[in-house]
């Protein structure tokens, strides 16, 4: 008898739950004498705070600050630094710092409270945008260059070749600040249970909620624990953010010692919370008299805002993805984090690829057209193949399918009629775009960092029940890795339960990020069922574990960045046609066809859903996702009618295949993909409507307006 | 100033005693314990607290109390109880429409808000029936097909 393929659909673990409405989020739970809590936040960008008027408290209402964190504590989130504090203490660096939280039984009471708190400030000049930041307006706050980061990886020498080349052709790609909108708000209830903190929350990476706050708190890790509710989404948005929800928490319970909720509102999610870093990507590319590459000098600046958080990390994926799928002989990509005095930047799916991927397929697309030829043309003359060196003199150990997933994309879109036939400013045109992901975290940070391990017990009752720190935000994490274990046992799928992590209970498998918990984790839970199968006989409860093991031969060197920065990648190729309103610059997006290889699909109709899922939000960060930022009021478009996400009536029905590409290191042959989808349509679609208006587009995103004054004056 | 409002809701005579200007959408979740009705945007621009009010979709964080007196209201509570409601649940089960969840509770009343009054509507139609509901996760291609899905296998239903 065939097997089924692992990739044939079940049900999700979480649908009926969540389909009627029976699931509970953080929102949705009521604690014994749960008091609520609301932050009060720095109204100015950068300044010293010359005094905090406080309104009379009413009894049983509280104001905590950075003077009530316990004997020992640290004003200290430790995310990747220690530079992030928990509440601002004499200067604030920008519009949202968290100055205390305002605790109390009835929200309309911290509401009228907060509104009478009057603080006054002595105001320092802001730098907001990277050019302010990397010029030190106001003066420098982070060292003496306002950088955050600043490092250089070379190939070959790019100076050389510059300086013989027959042409050099320079350009400049911007990407704006993208919000994540989940629709669910950042939430958390902290409350003490004998000598226990405990903090309920909506977050990706428990395991990181704890490391943050253990030093604030001054607790060794055991004492604090951390349990995850359901999370409405996330995409990025609670991997360090919950962080700063949790601080300012555990403080007031510690002094307060009932369970206290913080839920911010949707403009309090919009306006006071991280976001993706904006971006400028400038290049010098050499060319011969015939057109070939010969090398590209990138230089990549990234926003990072008033905080460091993981803006270093975010910055080396996108210096190590600066070059996409193309091999380039010779490369020098130089990357800087620039603080500013905005909310901080932070992980947002993707996760800094995106930036540099958008780059450098619009760069490839001006190089196209500066020789004439079609833009594919040129781009499928320089796709990565097995052994090829990349920017870190490492080599891509895929066998690279971008040929097949080409074809595939070609024949669905009819891309090669249709790009011959749509004119330059017909108003038609269609656009393509390749792209990459590099799986799970950067060079050797699984050895070095993250020594994930995963846990499974099959309890008394029979029931296996996995037990690691991953979570499900949404993108069916549970539903993978519960059918990796299922199938490795034998057992029916209802056999196996996996809950949402407490601290206490389960295996630290690293934070649920870098596109790594199916491939890393998986591979892992694969390991621990291949031994509990062997051991399935034994009477009574087994326990198995298994812990991350390098594979030999992909050699990194953290320090210098050179080698492997990712041992495979994840591959995809979109293809986007648009029709361009010659009246009033709206865009209408007519198809949207998609190929990538994810190695082996745990499941397809997941996936499917990830790869839907993460092309909308690339489109809506292209086209529509427009926020801007000021020194006087910091974000401007912070709640749902201003700030505009897809709806379904802005994109069409979507075409998406899959290749099959075992990767021999994942479980069942599968690599990360949550990351991957988001990386290239926005590319795709900035090459149509540049076709369809004949007008080079360099920066993102562009609404109607803006598409109008940049066909009114030129890129 | 608070005052009685009497609505039926999920089939059931209610009465509530309040500010008439109190959202139905903290009446619900707060006073009621009805928390499958979720709250994103608090603006009227998501949907995620939709239900049907006289069988027509709105969105509860948008309704003042003094406009539900007399009316019936009908939450993901009662709509799961019924076999329109269990045919919508199953499809968007079963055609992938579920990823964070935190939407669906809105989109499954707007899917009936929609099949009640067109029991067999194109994907466009579809399109249209959800445009007052954003999803973030799923680009919505999936939650379009299962409620097609669930208009097709629940012939007869609506």
């Amino acid at each position: 008898m065939r097997e089924t393929p692992i990739g044939t659909p079940i049900r999700r673990l979480d649908a009926i739950s969540k389909a009627s409405g029976t699931q509970m989020y953080l929102s949705d739970y009521r604690f014994d004498g749960m008091l609520y809590s609301r932050m009060v936040r720095s109204t100015v960008a950068r300044g010293r705070i010359a005094a905090i008027n406080m309104p009379p408290l009413p009894d049983g209402y509280y104001f905590i600050t950075h003077k009530d964190i316990p004997e020992g504590g640290v004003n200290e989130l430790y995310m990747i630094k220690k530079d992030y504090r928990c509440f601002a203490e004499g200067d604030v660096r920008y519009i949202g710092e968290t100055i205390g939280l305002l605790v109390g039984p009835d929200r309309g009471v911290l509401l009228d409270l907060e509104q009478g708190i009057v603080i006054e400030y002595e105001e320092g000049v802001p730098s907001i945008s990277i050019e302010e930041g990397l010029a030190c307006k106001g003066g420098p706050f982070v060292g003496d260059r306002n950088l955050f980061c600043d490092f250089t990886i070379d190939k070959g020498n790019i100076d050389e070749v510059l300086a013989k080349a027959y042409r050099v052709v320079e350009d400049e790609i911007n990407t704006g600040w993208q919000e994540h909108v989940h629709l669910e708000t950042n939430a958390a209830v902290a409350e003490k249970e004998g000598d226990k903190f405990i903090i309920n929350i909506s977050c990706q990476c428990p395991f990181y909620v704890r490391k943050s706050v253990a030093g604030l708190m001054n607790r060794p890790f055991e004492d604090i624990i951390v349990r995850q509710t359901t999370t409405g989404g996330a995409f990025g948005g609670k991997e360090h953010f919950p962080d700063i929800l949790a601080g300012p928490l555990l403080v007031a319970v510690n002094k307060i010692g009932k369970p206290i909720q913080l839920v911010f509102d949707r403009h309090e999610d919009g306006a006071f919370s991280v976001k993706r870093h904006p971006s400028r990507t400038r290049f010098k590319t050499a060319l011969d008299k015939d057109g070939n590459i010969l090398g590209m000098d990138i230089d990549v600046v990234y926003n990072a805002g008033a905080y460091e958080s993981c803006s270093y990390v975010v910055l080396q994926r996108g210096v190590f993805h600066a070059a996409g799928v193309y091999t380039i002989p010779v490369t020098r990509v130089r990357g800087r984090a620039v603080a500013t005095n905005t909310f901080p930047s932070d992980a947002f799916r993707g996760f800094g690829a995106p930036q540099t991927l958008f780059a450098i397929e619009v760069h490839m697309c001006h190089l196209a057209n500066e020789l004439g030829i079609d833009p594919l043309e040129l781009k499928k003359r320089y796709f990565n193949k097995k052994g090829d060196i990349t920017v870190t003199n490492g080599h891509i150990n895929d066998t690279v399918v971008l040929s097949e997933m080409l074809q595939q994309v070609m024949e669905a879109s009819g891309y090669a009629q249709k790009a011959a036939t749509y004119k330059p400013g017909s108003g038609k045109g269609i656009g393509i775009s390749f792209y990459n992901h590099g799986g799970a975290f950067t060079g050797n940070g699984e050895q070095m960092i993250i020594k994930a391990k995963a846990k499974l017990h099959r309890r008394a009752d029979g029931i296996v029940a996995i037990l690691v720190g991953s979570t499900e935000m949404g993108q069916g994490l549970q539903t993978a890795l519960a059918k990796i274990v299922a199938r490795v046992l034998d057992v029916d799928q209802d056999r196996v339960v996996y809950d949402n992590p407490d601290t206490s209970c389960v295996a630290d498998s690293g934070p649920t990020v870098a596109s790594r918990s199916t491939m890393i984790v998986g591979k892992l839970l694969e390991r621990a069922a291949l031994e509990m199968k062997e051991r399935w006989e034994e009477p009574g409860e087994i326990i198995t574990q298994a812990e991350y093991q390098h594979p030999e031969g992909y050699p990194w060197d953290q320090s210098t960045f050179q080698g492997d920065a990712y041992i495979t990648y994840g591959w995809g190729v979109c293809a986007v046609e648009v029709e361009v309103d010659p009246l009033t610059r709206e865009v209408i997006t007519k198809g949207v066809w998609s190929s990538h290889d994810v190695g082996v699909p745990i499941d397809e109709l997941v996936v499917k859903g990830q790869i839907h899922g993460g092309i909308i939000q690339s489109l809506g960060y292209a086209a529509m996702e427009k926020l801007e930022n000021t020194a006087k009021k910091g974000f401007k478009q912070v709640g749902l009618s201003d700030y505009i996400i897809p709806t379904s009536m802005d994109f069409p029905a979507q075409t998406a295949t899959l290749v099959h590409n075992p990767y021999p290191y994942g479980p069942f042959g599968a690599k990360g993909m949550g990351e991957l989808v988001f990386n290239g349509a926005s590319a795709a679609f900035i090459d149509a409507v540049s076709r369809a208006v004949d007008t080079e587009i360099r920066s993102i995103p562009i609404p109607p307006e803006t598409l109008t004054e940049l066909m009114k004056h030129g890129a | 100033m608070v005052r009685e409002i009497q609505f039926r809701l999920n089939g059931k005579d209610v009465s509530v005693i309040c500010d008439p200007l109190k959202r139905l959408l903290d009446v619900l979740r707060e006073d009621l314990g009805m928390v499958g009705t979720k709250e994103a945007c608090g603006e009227g621009e998501c949907g995620a607290c939709s239900v049907l009010r006289d069988g027509a979709i709105v969105t509860t964080c948008m309704i003042p109390m003094g406009a539900v007196q007399g009316c019936e209201i009908t939450t993901i509570e009662g709509l799961r109880e019924t076999e329109r409601g269990k045919c919508l649940i199953e499809a968007f089960a079963d055609g992938g429409a579920v990823q964070c969840g935190f939407c669906i509770p809105g989109m499954v009343i707007a899917a009936e808000s929609l099949l009640a009054s067109n029991p067999h509507p194109t994907n466009e139609q579809i399109r249209h029936g959800i445009s007052g509901n954003l999803c973030r996760c799923t680009g919505y291609d999936l939650i379009v097909d299962s409620i097609r899905l669930a208009s097709e296998r629940g012939n007869g239903l609506w």
